[in-house]
């Protein structure tokens, strides 16, 4: 199945490589993988998806990743309540006659259109992986132009916010 | 000294003088009481260079860089302390790889000092620049480029402390040539400011009272002891805890020595040409007590044999070996001599187990290592045993990689913790007579023989240079078969006898390449010789080496082939 690790390192030069040196070294696949800074200063979370990786495979990689000396603290979100998402920019063709449509196909997506050019248009959308999927899915018949995917990056969700959100799940004032 | 202005009021800074990058390397190893390098020098560590030349600590000049880490790994190996090697850029930097390598798989403590380019020219590919940071990141504990003069201590500080704790290993220090003139602050701090690397080493009680719990109730326990006991200094421990409990022990190929092998519960190695003894009880038993071993796949065989009826307890300081090649039961994370005394603080009684002890015992006294003494040549293991039984058991063996270094292990019997210096995990031709230098150079009263075949001989042999120069004492025994022996003998055996590039068709004559080091050598020709020549060699002083033609067909056995399990052995005596 696949993994969501979480794995704050000290934000140097190199760590990144260490860390992608050690996942070919050992054998390990990288779906994506997301790196920025946290808000704590000279530390960086690194997101990585993982394809297909069974629980021994997966107590190795930790164990590994926390044999790098820059590497501070790693979490498997995959089965912990976590938020998770990637943004997506879509270039897609898009005459102005198209464009309502297109409009249209977004909008329950809470895409947003943010750049407009003469033959197409560039999508931004926000959301899980399936979703992006999804929405690509659905305009590939207008004409995608180019695509760049920020790969997904992960939090834990806070124990009081998972409690709440179940309780305000539960009585089906939203759905999460 | 610099004056110090107001806001750097800290007491340790008031005192600090103001060093160059070249200056505060020195200074550092002062203060981590290195007292011998391996090294060669080059173009961007001529600033590094300049500072050693008077400053009292003794560099060893290697012939190649290789030599010079196999040197600081030998030296690791026996005294326990970071051998120290540096090389240049480039070059210098890249002939590291093998020992670097070599002593990741080791578990040996090694800090690599590299010069680099000077920084404004990185990454331009200028004169002898290499990238061997990105080189290097595989095959080291931790690395580091120094970017300013003022970080210079606090790398080298981490630098030995990650390569001598925990699970030991080599780091690598990048130092540009530039860094090396600039002027820092010299403030060594006690303690290193790591907070992602803080191993176990006291390890977790109740893991301790799994252990015990197990034990009372095991019928055929067993303890696999590999280096982890002599990385922990833990073979008085060791000794204790299989006597209390009366568990016979099997060693690792690099674990000998670390219990005596003359002690009755001693099984011999386990492994692809270990004794049938440790390997009947690692494959009968039903409680395997690892201490410190990392189930490396020579060890193991074909791992759904493995072990098969055992519940595993896997002691080892560095937790990602845990679990990685074998399921193991009870994970002991921490230092083996910490395991084995708080497991030595128990009241509990020895199990009886003596049906199990004795079992093992007769099959030890049944098969032990064996071979057939026929014909005028030497047998090889004859010349090992004659080697063990002149010198008692007593000397630092050195060993090449291949058939003499199984052979060795076989037939040398270890008694004392630190005597075995061998590349295990990396198997690494060349090895032998750097790291016998190395050895020799740590523990020069001590009688040290570098047992090499004369392929791997020949790969490093520029470093008789070094035994000659410094007049170490060291023995060299060249066993030779006239070929690349363990390839040959896998020829042999799994590729129909097409001995594909493993017979050296032209050899050098090792006299008279010894006589260019102005070494004294000797031949042994025929078995009748073998005694005498070999007393009057090991018991001459200064250097020496000794070339003996040994049986040239002659296999390593018992042996496991690839992909069965420790309980198929072939060759064992009958």
């Amino acid at each position: 199945m696949n993994r969501v690790i979480s794995v704050i390192v000290n934000n140097k030069a190199g760590v990144l490589n260490r860390i992608t040196a050690l996942f070919l070294r050992k054998g390990f696949n990288i779906q994506n993988l997301t790196v920025g800074v946290t808000d704590t200063p000279g530390l960086s979370r690194i997101t990585i998806v993982m394809n297909d990786t069974d629980a021994s495979a997966l107590e190795q990689v930790i164990k590994q990743l926390y044999k790098q000396i820059d590497v501070l603290k790693v979490t498997d979100l995959t089965d912990q309540p976590m938020v998770a998402r990637e943004l997506a920019l879509i270039r897609v063709n898009s005459p102005v006659a198209q464009r309502s449509v297109i409009t249209t196909i977004i909008e329950p997506f809470r895409a947003s259109i943010i750049d407009v050019g003469r033959d197409s248009i560039t999508i931004q959308a926000v959301g899980r992986t399936e979703k992006i999927d999804a929405l690509i899915a659905l305009l590939r018949p207008y004409g995608i132009k180019e695509l760049a995917r920020t790969g997904l990056t992960a939090l834990a969700r806070d124990v009081a916010t998972v409690t709440e959100a179940r309780r305000v799940s539960e009585n089906n004032v939203i759905s999460i | 000294m610099r004056v110090i202005s107001e806001e750097k009021n800290a007491s340790s800074e008031w005192q600090a003088p103001m060093l160059t990058g070249s200056e505060i390397l020195v200074e550092a190893l002062r203060k981590e009481q290195v007292e011998v390098i391996f090294g060669y020098p080059g173009g961007a560590v001529l600033p590094l260079y300049d500072a050693l030349y008077d400053c009292g600590i003794r560099h060893v000049l290697a012939r190649h860089e290789q030599g010079a880490i196999h040197a600081a790994e030998g030296y690791a190996r026996v005294t326990g302390k970071p051998g120290v090697v540096i090389a240049t850029s480039g070059p210098g930097a890249t002939n590291l790889v093998t020992g670097l390598a070599d002593a990741m798989l080791d578990s040996l403590p090694i800090v690599a000092i590299t010069g680099q380019v000077a920084r404004s020219v990185i990454g331009s590919d200028a004169f002898q620049e290499t990238s061997i940071i990105g080189i290097s990141t595989p095959i080291t504990k931790h690395n580091y480029q120094v970017q300013h003069a003022s970080e210079l201590p606090a790398v080298l500080k981490e630098a030995f402390h990650i390569a001598n704790t925990g699970r030991k290993g080599p780091v690598l220090v990048d130092i540009p040539k530039d860094v090396a003139g600039e002027k820092a602050l010299f403030i060594y701090e006690d303690a290193p400011q790591l907070p992602g690397y803080q191993p176990t080493v006291v390890p977790h009680a109740m893991q301790i009272r799994k252990v015990l719990g197990l034990l009372e109730a095991a019928k055929r326990p067993v303890i696999l002891a590999g280096a982890g006991v002599l990385h922990a200094g833990a073979s008085g421990e060791l000794r204790q805890f299989a006597e209390r409990f009366g568990i016979p022990v099997v060693h690792t190929l690099l674990g000998l020595g670390g219990f005596p092998a003359d002690h009755p519960l001693f099984l011999g190695m386990g492994g692809m040409h270990g004794s049938k003894a440790a390997n009947t009880a690692l494959y009968e038993t039903d409680l395997l007590l690892n201490f410190g071993a990392r189930f490396d796949d020579r060890l193991t065989g074909n791992l759904k044999h493995f072990a098969p009826a055992a519940t595993v307890v896997h002691v080892d300081i560095d937790p990602a070996e845990i679990g990685k090649n074998v399921p193991t039961d009870v994970p002991v994370v921490g230092d083996v001599k910490e395991a084995l005394t708080m497991l030595l603080a128990t009241q509990m009684a020895a199990p009886d187990i003596a049906s199990w002890r004795q079992q093992l015992l007769d099959i030890k006294a049944q098969t032990p290592f064996w071979f057939v003494q026929e014909g005028s040549l030497v047998k090889p293991q004859r010349l090992i045993s004659e080697i063990a039984r002149l010198t008692n058991g007593q000397s630092t063996i050195v060993t090449d990689v291949g058939q003499h270094q199984m052979w060795a292990a076989q037939f040398y019997p270890f008694t004392e913790p630190n005597h075995w210096v061998t590349s295990g995990g990396l198997g690494t031709m060349g090895f032998g007579l750097p790291a016998a230098i190395g050895a020799q150079i740590a523990e020069p009263t001590r009688q040290v023989v570098a047992i090499v075949g004369d392929a791997g001989f020949q790969m490093t042999l520029q470093e008789l240079a070094v035994v000659a120069e410094l007049a170490l004492p060291l023995k060299i025994v060249v066993v030779n078969n006239g070929a690349l022996g363990m390839v040959r003998q896998w020829q042999e055996l799994f590729y129909q006898e097409r001995y594909s590039s493993s017979l050296l068709q032209w050899q050098p004559d090792f006299l008279k390449l010894a006589a260019a080091y102005d070494i004294p050598a000797v031949q042994i020709r025929e078995d009748g010789e073998l005694t005498a020549k070999l007393d009057a060699f090991l018991a001459a002083s200064g250097p020496g080496l000794l070339e003996c033609l040994v049986a040239p067909m002659e296999n390593v056995y018992p042996m496991i082939a690839p992909g069965d399990g420790l309980h198929q052995m072939v060759g064992v005596k009958p």
